[in-house]
C-alpha cells in the first residue's frame, strides 16, 4: 500500500490505529497510583482539603505523548518506506536475477550489488520468491525467501573471465522451473549463446535488462617490440576521448612493491583501440610484475607480465673463430639467428664475458680451457649459470673428458665420435627418437627431416641414463645434462652448424633452446612449444583485478594455457614451467570487445535509480524517545522526580557510558591525588588490616618527619586494580593467599621493569632464611618465581638504603632478623679511593625481601597509638623508631633512587666549580 | 536454657553496650567544641574561687578578716568567695516515632541529633560541677561521669508512640531543663508541662529539631501522608498546592511555641538536621549560661 511518498509492507497493521480512541478513554479513566510517604509532619496537615478534585486524572498532553508513541510503534511495525518504487506496477510470481558476472562488470559492481539488493528488498516487500542466477558460475538457483538472497549478496563476486558459450548453456539448462520475471544485469558485453538464453528467460516471464553507462575497457598484454615497450587498451564502445593512466607495478630493488612508472594512454574519440610506447631500462623492464589501468577496479585492467618482458643475456664463445671462413659454416650463425630475437647477446673470450655475469655461456666446440677460466666457469655455474656446450671436431679430437669426467662436461666422451650415413660409412643419416617424458623437451614434435651424421659418443657410465635428455632412434645421447650446483651445464653432441647435423636448420632448435631457457621467449609462442608441459599457477587475478596467491590450484596442461578459454579450470595470473614464467591474461591481443546489443522488446535501465529509505528504525526510535519523555513527565507529575534523579535518568538514558570505566578512574584519582603508599591484599582480613594500619604509621611517620607527605594508604588488588599507579607497594605473604592470574603477573612484571617497588615481608623472622622449611618461605618462593627479579644479596654495608635519610645498619620489624636482600651490586662495583662508598648500580632495587614484619611494627591506630606491642619496654620502644627509620629510608629510596649515593661525588664538583 | 541464658544475656548486653560509647563519644567529641570558660555563680557565697574584698561591715566575724590584705592600707578588708552550688538541669528528649525519621539517606534522624546535643550538652554540664538528670521520674539529677553512662542508656531508648509529650512531672523547683522535640505533636499538651515547670520556677529552653523536609515540603502528585508510627494518614490528590498551607501552619506553630517560650521566660529554637549540630550547642550553652544569672 502506498499512501503519498510513503509504502507500507504490512499495511494491514495500521488498522491497530482505530483502537487509539479506546486505549485512550481507558487511560484518562484512570488516575495515577498515589504515593505513601511517610512523614511526621502530617498532624500539621490533618484537616487541609484540596482545591478541586480534578487532577487526579492523567493530563490530556500526557495521554497525547503516550497515543502518539503508541501510533509510532503500530505505524512503525507496519514497515513504511520512503520513496518505493512505484514507477511500476507491482508485480507477482517469483523474480530471478540473472548476472552476467564477469570482469566487465567488476568496474560498477558495487552499484550492480546495491541495486540488485534494493530490487532483493523490493520483491521481498511484495512477498515475492527471489533467485539470482550468475552466467559465470551457473548453478541451479532455487527461489528462496529475498532476505535469504540479501544476505548473500555481499558474497557475490565478479569472475575474472566471461560467460562461454558451454556456461550459457549450462545456465539454460538449471533455469528453475514455472514462469518468473527475469531481471538481468548485463556487464555490457555480446556474450555467444545469449540469444538463446534470451528466448529461454522471454518464454518463462517478461524480461528486464539493467546496463551500466560505462563502456568496460581492457588491457592487452605489453609487447616488447623495437626496443620499446607497447601497450594497447581496448574499450567495448566508440564514445568520447577518454584519458586513462596505465601503472606498472614491481618490486623495486629493495624488494618492496611499488609503482615503477606511469604511462598515460588516450582513447581518441570515435576509436576503440589506443596505444602507448615507452622505453624503460631493460633492468627497471624486467622487473615489472603487471600493469594496470588506474582507477579501473576489474580483472581485465590489469596485464600481467612474465619473463617476456625481461630478455636474458647470452654470452657466445667459439674455440675457432674463423674469420676467414663462409659465414655460415661458423659455428655461432645459427644461434645468432635464433637467439638474436629474444636475448642480448655478448662475444668474446670467457674472461671478457664473464664479469658481465651472463644468464647463458654458450660454448661452440670448445675443448680446452685454461685453468684459470675454467675455475672462474666452474664458479659461475655453480652460482646458477647455465653452460651449454656444442660438439665438434675440436672436442671430439681432444682429450676433454675422455678417461675420466670432466667438471664441466655432463659425461665422459668415446675417442673420435662416429659418423653415420656419409659417403664413407655405413647406415643411414639417424633421427631424432621422441623426447622422453621427463626430458625437459616432452612435447616438442619431432620435424623428419632432423638428421644426425656426425656426434660425440658418451661413454656408457651408471649416471649416463640419468643425464640424458634427448637421443637418437638408436639410442645413443644427442642431448646431456648435469647439473653443477645451482646451475647446469648441458652438452649437445653435434655442432652448432650444420655440418654435422641439420638440426641447426630446423625450427625443433629454437624450441630447445627456449625449453632449457636460453632464449627467453614468451613472445610468438605458440601452442605447439608447450605441448606437453604442465603450469603451475603462482598468482591468479580476481574478477576485481587484484593478485592474490594461487594456494592450491591445480597445473594447467601447457596447450590449454595459451588458447583455452578462462573459466574456473584456467584462471588469469602468472604461471610457472619450472624454467619459465609464463602470464596468462584476461584480455588477449585478438579478444574483441563487442558491446552487447538488446532488441528493442527488451527495456534497458540504469543502474541508477532513486534511494528508498526505510522508516521502520527511525519511527521505533521516535516511539522510545517518546516513551521516554512519558517516563519523565510522569515521574514529576507524581511527585517521584527529585532534580537529581532526573539527571540520572537523563544521563542513563542518553549516554551508555559504562558503569566501571568511571568506577576505575575513581580508584586512579584516589591513588593520584596524593603520593599514597600501597599494600597487595592478600584475602586475609586482619593481615589487610594490619598493613594497612602499618602503612597509615609509615605514612604519618613520613608526614611528620620528612618532606614526604603522603595521603592514606590505600589497599590494591592485584587482579582489578592498577599497581601502576603506586611507587611502592608493601606484600605481605601468607601461606593460603591466592597465586595471582597470568594477567596480575603481567602487570606485576611491568610494574617491576618501570621502576616500581615490592617490599615482600614473610613475617617470619627469616627463621628459614626463605627457603622452603618455612610455610611463608615456600610461599614466597612459589609466588615469586614468575617474577622479573634480579639476582638478590643481603643489603651490603654500602648500600644506599643504608643512609638515604637516616644512617641505619639494621632494619628491624617486629622481628630482628638481620638478612633483607636486594638487588645485587653489579660484579664490577669497585671502590673508588677516597669514597666511602662503592659506585654501585643506578636505579631503585626492584624488591626488598625481609621477614621482620614490619607492618605490625608500624601499625598505628587513627590516633597515632601503636597497635602492637615490640619487644619489651624501652629497648623495644628503640626497635620500633629503628623500624620506622627503616621504613622512611625505604620509601626515601624509593622516590630519591641512588640520590644520595650521587652526593659523594659533591666535593669532587665543588672543586670542580673551583669553589 | 541454663547454657544459653548467660550467653544471649552477655551478646544483648553487647549489643546494648555498643549503642553508648559511640553516642557518648560523639557528644564528647562534640562537647570538646565549646571551651568552657570560668563557670561560677558570679556571685559572693560558698566556695574556693576568689571572688573579691569588701570593707568589713558591722557583723563580720573577725575570723573573716583578709589580713594579709588590709595590713597594706588603713581599711580592713573581709576576702569573699565566689559562690559555687551545683545547679540542676533536668533534660528531656523526645523518643516518639515521629522523631525517627530522616527525608535523605545523608542526614541523620531527628531523634539521633536530638540525643546527641541533649548528651552533649550533659557532658558540658557534667564537667562543668553540674547535676544532670532526665525529667519525671526515672532518672534524678546527679553529677559525675556515671551519671552521663545512665542518660546515654536512657537516651537511646525507643518510645513507642506517635508523639512524645514533655514529661514534666517531679520537676525540681528552681532547676533549669531542656526540651528537645520537633514539637509537631498536639500544643496543648505542650503548653500544659510548660506551664507547669514555670509554675514550679523551672526556667529552661526548647530546641525544636526539625528535618528539611518538614521545613520545605517538597512534595507534587497524588500522596497519602503517614506518620512514622503510622496512626495517622492524610490523603491528597495533589501535594503540590497543600504546600503553602503547610508552611502557615508551621510557621503558626513555631510563633505559638516562641509566645509560650517568651510568656513563660524560656528560650526557644528552631534546629534543622541538616545544620551543623556545633551551633545547636552552642546556642544551648549560651542559653543555659545566660538563663543563669537571672
Amino acid at each position: 500500500m502506498i499512501i503519498g511518498p510513503i509504502g507500507f509492507a504490512a499495511p494491514w497493521l495500521l488498522l491497530a490505529l482505530l483502537a487509539l480512541p479506546i486505549l485512550w478513554i481507558i487511560l484518562r479513566a484512570v488516575p495515577p497510583a498515589p504515593i505513601r510517604r511517610r512523614f511526621p509532619g502530617v498532624a500539621l496537615l490533618l484537616g487541609l482539603k484540596d482545591d478541586d478534585s480534578v487532577t487526579d486524572r492523567t493530563p490530556w498532553w500526557l495521554l497525547l505523548l503516550r497515543m502518539l508513541a503508541v501510533a509510532a510503534v503500530i505505524i512503525g511495525l507496519a514497515g513504511p518506506v520512503l520513496n518505493p518504487q512505484q514507477d511500476r506496477q507491482p508485480g507477482s510470481g517469483p523474480v530471478l536475477i540473472v548476472m552476467d558476472g564477469g570482469w566487465p562488470g567488476a568496474q560498477d559492481w558495487t552499484s550492480r550489488a546495491e541495486l540488485a539488493d534494493r530490487l532483493l528488498a523490493e520483491a521481498g516487500r511484495e512477498g515475492r520468491p527471489t533467485a539470482i542466477l550468475r552466467l559465470t558460475a551457473p548453478e541451479e538457483a532455487a527461489f528462496q525467501s529475498a532476505d535469504l538472497w540479501r544476505a548473500r549478496i555481499a558474497g557475490l563476486a565478479p569472475q575474472p573471465w566471461t560467460p562461454t558459450a558451454d556456461m550459457i548453456a549450462r545456465a539454460t539448462e538449471v533455469l528453475p522451473e514455472g514462469g518468473f520475471e527475469t531481471l538481468w544485469f548485463t556487464d555490457g558485453l555480446m556474450i555467444d549463446g545469449r540469444d538463446a538464453l534470451l528466448a529461454a528467460l522471454e518464454a518463462r516471464g517478461p524480461v528486464r535488462v539493467f546496463a551500466s553507462g560505462r563502456s568496460p575497457v581492457a588491457l592487452l598484454p605489453a609487447v616488447y617490440q623495437d626496443g620499446a615497450l607497447r601497450l594497447t587498451a581496448r574499450r567495448a564502445e566508440a564514445g568520447a576521448a577518454q584519458d586513462l593512466t596505465i601503472a606498472a607495478h614491481g618490486l623495486d630493488p629493495s624488494g618492496t612493491p611499488r609503482i615503477l612508472a606511469n604511462l598515460p594512454l588516450r582513447f581518441e574519440t570515435g576509436e576503440t583501440e589506443a596505444l602507448t610506447e615507452a622505453s624503460l631500462p631493460a633492468e627497471l623492464r624486467a622487473r615489472i610484475t603487471r600493469f594496470e589501468i588506474e582507477g579501473l577496479r576489474s580483472a581485465g585492467a590489469v596485464a600481467l607480465s612474465d619473463d617476456s618482458l625481461s630478455r636474458r643475456e647470452v654470452a657466445l664463445v667459439a674455440g675457432r673463430e674463423d674469420r676467414e671462413g663462409l659465414e655460415l659454416l661458423s659455428p655461432l650463425h645459427y644461434l645468432r639467428q635464433a637467439l638474436a630475437p629474444n636475448a642480448d647477446l655478448l662475444e668474446g673470450g670467457i674472461s671478457d664475458v664473464l664479469p658481465a655475469n651472463p644468464d647463458v655461456i654458450i660454448l661452440a666446440d670448445v675443448a680446452t680451457l685454461s685453468p684459470s677460466e675454467e675455475e672462474a666457469l666452474l664458479e659461475w655455474t655453480d652460482a646458477g649459470g647455465l653452460l651449454l656446450r656444442f660438439a665438434g671436431p675440436r672436442l671430439a679430437a681432444s682429450e676433454v673428458s675422455r678417461t675420466e669426467e670432466h667438471p664441466l662436461m655432463p659425461v665422459r666422451l668415446r675417442a673420435g665420435g662416429r659418423t653415420v650415413g656419409g659417403a664413407m660409412s655405413w647406415g643411414d643419416p639417424k633421427t631424432l627418437a621422441a623426447f622422453p617424458e621427463d626430458s625437459p623437451f616432452f612435447g616438442l614434435p619431432i620435424p623428419d627431416d632432423v638428421t644426425v651424421t656426425a656426434q660425440v659418443m658418451a661413454q656408457p657410465d651408471p649416471t649416463l641414463a640419468d643425464r640424458v635428455i634427448a637421443q637418437l632412434t638408436d639410442g645413443t645421447p644427442l642431448v646431456t645434462r648435469k647439473p653443477i650446483g645451482q646451475g647446469q651445464v648441458v652438452l649437445i653432441h653435434v655442432t652448432a652448424n650444420a655440418e654435422w647435423s641439420s638440426l641447426p636448420l630446423s625450427g625443433l632448435f629454437v624450441r630447445m633452446l627456449d625449453r632449457l631457457a636460453v632464449s627467453s621467449a614468451g613472445q610468438g609462442i605458440d601452442a605447439a612449444d608447450l605441448e606437453g608441459t604442465t603450469w603451475q599457477p603462482v598468482t591468479v587475478l580476481d574478477g576485481m583485478g587484484r593478485v592474490q596467491d594461487a594456494q592450491t590450484l591445480p597445473g594447467v596442461d601447457g596447450a590449454a594455457l595459451l588458447t583455452g578459454a578462462l573459466g574456473p579450470d584456467l584462471r588469469p595470473g602468472l604461471y610457472d614451467g619450472g624454467e619459465r614464467r609464463l602470464a596468462r591474461n584476461t584480455v588477449s591481443a585478438d579478444s574483441v570487445l563487442q558491446p552487447a546489443s538488446w532488441p528493442s522488446r527488451i527495456p534497458v535501465e540504469g543502474l541508477n535509480r532513486p534511494e528508498e529509505t526505510p522508516l521502520t528504525g527511525w519511527l521505533l526510535a521516535a516511539a522510545l524517545a517518546l516513551l521516554l519523555a512519558d517516563v519523565i513527565a510522569s515521574l514529576a507529575l507524581s511527585g517521584r522526580l527529585m532534580g537529581a534523579r532526573a539527571a540520572v535518568i537523563l544521563l542513563v538514558a542518553m549516554s551508555a557510558l559504562p558503569n566501571d570505566a568511571a568506577a576505575s578512574d575513581d580508584f586512579a584519582i584516589a591513588a593520584t591525588t596524593e603520593l599514597k603508599l600501597g599494600h597487595i591484599v592478600t584475602g586475609d582480613p586482619r593481615l589487610d588490616e594490619t598493613a594497612l594500619a602499618g602503612l597509615r604509621g609509615l605514612s604519618e611517620t613520613l608526614f611528620f618527619r620528612t618532606s614526604v607527605e603522603p595521603g592514606a594508604p590505600m589497599s590494591v588488588n592485584l587482579e582489578t586494580d592498577e599497581i601502576g599507579l603506586f611507587p611502592f607497594l608493601y606484600w605481605p605473604v601468607t601461606p593460603d593467599q591466592p597465586t595471582p592470574s597470568a594477567e596480575a603477573y603481567e602487570k606485576l612484571n611491568r610494574y617491576l621493569r618501570s621502576g616500581g617497588m615490592i617490599l615482600f615481608d614473610t613475617r617470619d623472622a627469616d627463621v628459614a632464611g626463605f627457603g622452603a622449611a618455612s610455610p611463608n618461605g615456600r610461599k614466597l618462593q612459589q609466588l615469586a618465581a614468575p617474577l622479573d627479579i634480579p639476582a638478590l644479596e643481603p643489603i651490603p654495608e654500602d648500600h644506599v638504603i643504608t643512609r638515604t635519610f637516616y644512617l641505619l645498619q639494621d632494619f628491624p620489624g617486629r622481628h630482628t632478623a638481620r638478612d633483607v636482600w636486594v638487588e645485587a651490586a653489579p660484579a664490577d662495583a669497585e671502590q673508588i679511593e677516597g669514597m666511602p662508598f662503592r659506585n654501585l648500580n643506578d636505579g631503585v632495587t626492584p624488591v626488598v625481601i625481609g621477614g621482620n614484619d614490619w607492618a605490625a611494627a608500624w601499625a598505628m591506630d587513627e590516633r597515632g597509638n601503636a597497635l602492637y606491642p615490640v619487644g619489651r619496654g624501652f629497648g623495644g620502644e628503640r626497635q620500633r623508631e629503628l623500624a620506622f627509620r627503616f621504613g622512611v629510608n625505604l620509601v626515601m629510596h624509593v622516590l630519591t633512587g641512588n640520590y644520595k649515593s650521587d652526593q659523594v661525588h659533591v666535593p669532587a664538583l665543588l672543586d670542580r666549580l673551583g669553589q | 536454657m541454663t547454657q544459653t541464658q548467660p550467653l544471649t544475656l552477655r551478646a544483648r548486653a553487647e549489643a546494648e553496650a555498643a549503642r553508648f560509647p559511640p553516642l557518648l563519644a560523639r557528644a564528647e567529641h562534640l562537647a570538646g567544641t565549646v571551651l568552657l570558660g570560668e563557670h561560677g555563680r558570679r556571685r559572693a557565697g560558698q566556695g574556693d574561687d576568689f571572688w573579691q574584698y569588701r570593707p568589713v561591715q558591722q557583723g563580720d566575724p573577725v575570723r573573716m578578716i583578709d589580713w594579709r590584705r588590709s595590713a597594706r592600707g588603713d581599711t580592713q578588708f573581709v576576702r569573699e568567695r565566689e559562690w559555687q552550688i551545683a545547679q540542676s538541669v533536668m533534660l528531656w528528649v523526645d523518643q516518639a516515632a515521629s522523631m525517627r525519621f530522616s527525608s535523605d539517606p545523608n542526614l541523620p534522624e531527628k531523634a539521633d541529633r536530638a540525643r546527641l546535643l541533649a548528651l552533649a550538652i550533659a557532658v558540658l554540664l557534667v564537667r562543668g560541677g553540674e547535676r544532670v538528670g532526665l525529667t519525671g521520674t526515672t532518672l534524678p539529677p546527679r553529677r559525675g561521669n556515671a551519671q552521663l553512662l545512665r542518660l546515654a542508656e536512657m537516651l537511646s531508648r525507643d518510645d513507642d508512640t506517635d508523639y512524645g509529650i514533655p514529661e514534666s512531672r517531679a520537676m525540681i523547683p528552681q532547676a533549669r531543663a531542656m526540651f528537645v522535640s520537633d514539637f509537631l505533636s498536639d500544643i496543648a499538651p505542650i503548653e500544659a508541662a510548660l506551664t507547669k515547670a514555670a509554675d514550679r520556677g523551672v526556667r529552661g529552653l526548647l530546641l525544636q529539631v526539625l528535618d528539611p523536609a518538614e521545613e520545605a515540603f517538597p512534595f507534587q502528585g497524588r500522596t497519602i501522608f503517614q506518620s512514622v508510627g503510622g496512626t495517622l494518614a492524610h490523603e491528597t490528590l495533589k501535594a503540590g498546592d497543600l504546600r503553602g498551607r503547610y508552611l502557615a501552619r508551621l510557621a503558626e506553630r513555631k510563633a505559638a511555641l516562641a509566645d509560650l517560650c517568651a510568656a513563660t521566660g524560656w528560650q526557644y529554637q528552631c534546629h534543622h538536621t541538616d545544620a551543623a549540630a556545633q551551633a545547636a550547642l552552642l546556642w544551648v550553652w549560651r542559653a543555659l549560661e545566660r538563663g543563669a544569672g537571672t
